[in-house]
């Protein structure tokens, strides 16, 4: 095996300065060519780095918990009478409500999740967050109170004790204005790595923001979260919750956090879809690029295949060296891409975007790379292997 | 007709015995030879004459083991190269002939180093041993101070020598010359000619050189002259 590996080995050594020699017969179109590679993988890296958050990114989520929003819409709020009921479902272990604020912290820029919560329900059923117990106790008793998740205090230099003002674009309060004052009692961060890297939120108390906002909208949630003892019966729950409520006034859908997340994004539309048809009409446009530039360059050195089948060059060793030709300009250009997908995000995106080139876009990549060489390099390959050689050494 | 300088003892290196080859035109086959017979002793330098059209490039490529006939005994070295696969007919050539074009045909984009280097691809030398070889290769066409030049940085002359040295330097029997001299000034390719004759006469090489030129025809030790497709005369010099 090894021997059989030093023999590629040095076959590659071997070759590659020819190969290389072809790519650089032409610098200048080699180069745009190159750049042109660079860009279509930058490009695709970046949106199949968005796409592996998208489809993957709820994966951290706990398989016992489950949302139950309206079903016709999660915009459309359930009247807080449910949650008892839910609570007596066998199996559901905890249930708590969230309502989605919308509030703007001084600028629109520095927008950043907010949800009206109970305290102890939310720490029943997000154990996954911590934060110290006197803090704990603090958002339980504080009216107004509210705590923040640490990458989001660290942001705007926040303290416990500071008042933190929202401008909510959803919510009014009995004055007519817009303006809700939060204490920020506590700041809580993630039980692990995964959980603090999300710690990028607001929670606040239920009990001010519904007694303070416009008295048609109070007695509201927006969803309830249901924590189940076991996540195998998540379904058999999630079926028993939506029946109990069926041909109401408030008919629920039940689904995993899990699919609830991706559900909200996919309210933006088929975003996985979007990004992989962009990526593949890069794809498509860079392969017709490569393509034409991989035709022209054999059609220009069709007698210099000519003479190299003269020296004694077998077709198929012609055919080797113009698809090691493609797959070393694909491989070059696709790494350089690749390179600039990975080293961008983390130095233009703050840390709570997670959007990065991972082994999963790696290997995406790569994959792109071995059937763009293969597509470009397979036709002008076969050209080049059916070369005669008299024809091509008489010009015709 | 056969080669008075062949030897009814001795088998020659290159033998030819009722040699025919037609290309298919559309609908049409067209023969260009018509039963050539023809004896290549070891170590002969033939120079192959005619008029454009006459067959004299067909018979080289034939030869040379770039083309297949379409009838007939083609024997070198008693292998009977017209019936070898397109893969055993390269790694023959590989071996067996160097090829001199008209138009030198080198690497655009590598060092005369590199463009003699290129058949020794195909053995088993290491780098260094190809490096090796190469050199030596230059220093016998004289051009030991070019190897690191591209083609475009040397003469016309300078880039025929340097196509004689990748001919050579895989050190074998034929060699097949296309009009070497054709786009060289009378000067060079006199200096082109006698370096040919000196690999026929000190190394031994088998020469097979196509020309239209009666003075680079003196150079061989016979001519061969060809007129549609078949041998009509030959003088030994």
């Amino acid at each position: 095996m090894r021997r059989r590996t030093d023999g590629r080995v040095s076959v590659i050594a071997k070759y590659l300065p020819l190969v290389l020699s072809a790519l650089l017969r032409k610098k200048t179109r080699t180069a745009f060519t190159l750049v042109s590679l660079m860009m279509a993988f930058l490009l695709i890296g970046l949106l199949q780095a968005v796409n592996s958050v998208i489809s993957g990114g709820a994966e951290f989520l706990g398989a016992n918990r489950m949302i139950t929003q309206a079903k016709t819409s999660f915009t459309q709020p359930l009247p807080m009478r449910l949650l008892p009921q839910i609570a007596a479902v066998p199996g559901v272990e905890f249930v708590s409500h969230s309502q989605f604020f919308g509030g703007v912290y001084q600028d629109a820029r520095n927008f950043f999740p907010q949800f009206a919560v109970n305290p102890q329900r939310l720490y029943d059923t997000y154990p996954e967050w911590v934060l110290p117990e006197a803090q704990r106790r603090a958002f339980i008793s504080t009216q107004d109170g509210a705590i923040a998740g640490k990458l989001l205090a660290e942001k705007h230099g926040w303290k416990v004790g500071d008042i933190i003002p929202l401008n909510s674009f959803i919510w009014t309060k009995t004055d007519g204005s817009r303006i809700w004052e939060w204490r920020l009692v506590g700041i809580f961060d993630g039980r692990d790595e995964e959980w603090s890297k999300r710690a990028s939120l607001m929670y606040l108390n239920y009990a001010q923001f519904d007694e303070a906002r416009v008295a048609g909208a109070r007695g509201l949630a927006g969803v309830f979260v249901v924590r189940v003892a076991d996540p195998m019966q998540s379904e058999k729950i999630a079926a028993q919750i939506d029946k109990r409520f069926e041909n109401s006034a408030d008919e629920t859908k039940t689904q995993s956090e899990q699919e609830f997340q991706l559900g909200f994004l996919k309210q933006l539309g088929n975003i996985g879809f979007i990004l992989n048809a962009i990526s593949g009409a890069v794809f498509f446009t860079i392969l017709i690029l490569t393509g034409y530039t991989m035709s022209q360059a054999v059609r220009e050195r069709v007698p210099e295949l000519a003479v190299l089948k003269c020296l004694g060059f077998t077709d198929r060793s012609v055919l080797g060296l113009v698809l090691a030709e493609s797959l070393t300009l694909c491989v070059l250009g696709a790494l350089a891409g690749m390179v600039m997908a990975t080293i961008i995000p983390p130095l233009v995106l703050p840390p709570e975007f997670p959007i990065r080139a991972t082994a999963d876009v790696w290997l995406f990549s790569a994959g792109a790379v071995v059937v763009l060489a293969t597509a470009v390099g397979l036709p002008p390959a076969v050209h080049a292997m059916r070369i005669r050689i008299v024809d091509a050494l008489a010009g015709r | 007709m056969r080669s008075p300088s062949s030897s009814d003892n001795v088998s020659p290196l290159v033998e030819i015995r009722a040699l025919t080859k037609a290309y298919v035109r559309g609908k049409q086959s067209v023969e260009v030879l018509h039963g050539i017979d023809l004896d290549i002793p070891e170590g002969d330098f033939i120079a192959l004459m005619g008029p454009s059209g006459s067959g004299k490039t067909t018979l080289l490529n034939l030869i040379g083991g770039l083309d297949s006939p379409s009838g007939g005994v083609l024997r070198i070295d008693g292998d009977r190269i017209e019936e070898h696969s397109s893969d055993e007919l390269a790694a023959w050539r590989a071996a067996t002939v160097g090829f001199i074009f008209q138009s030198y045909n080198l690497m655009p984009v590598l060092t005369a180093q590199k463009n003699v280097e290129l058949p020794l691809l195909l053995t088993d030398m290491t780098g260094s041993q190809r490096a090796r070889r190469a050199s030596v290769a230059l220093e016998l066409v004289g051009l030991a101070d070019r190897a690191s030049h591209k083609p475009n940085e040397l003469s016309g002359g300078q880039q025929q020598r340097v196509a004689i040295a990748r001919a050579l330097v895989s050190d074998p029997r034929i060699l097949i010359c296309d009009e070497p001299t054709g786009d060289l000034d009378r000067k060079t390719a006199d200096e082109i000619l006698g370096l040919l004759q000196r690999l026929n006469r000190e190394f031994g090489k088998t020469i097979v050189m196509v020309t239209h030129d009666p003075k680079a025809a003196e150079y061989a030790r016979r001519v061969v002259h060809l007129d549609k497709g078949t041998l009509v005369d030959e003088a030994a010099h």
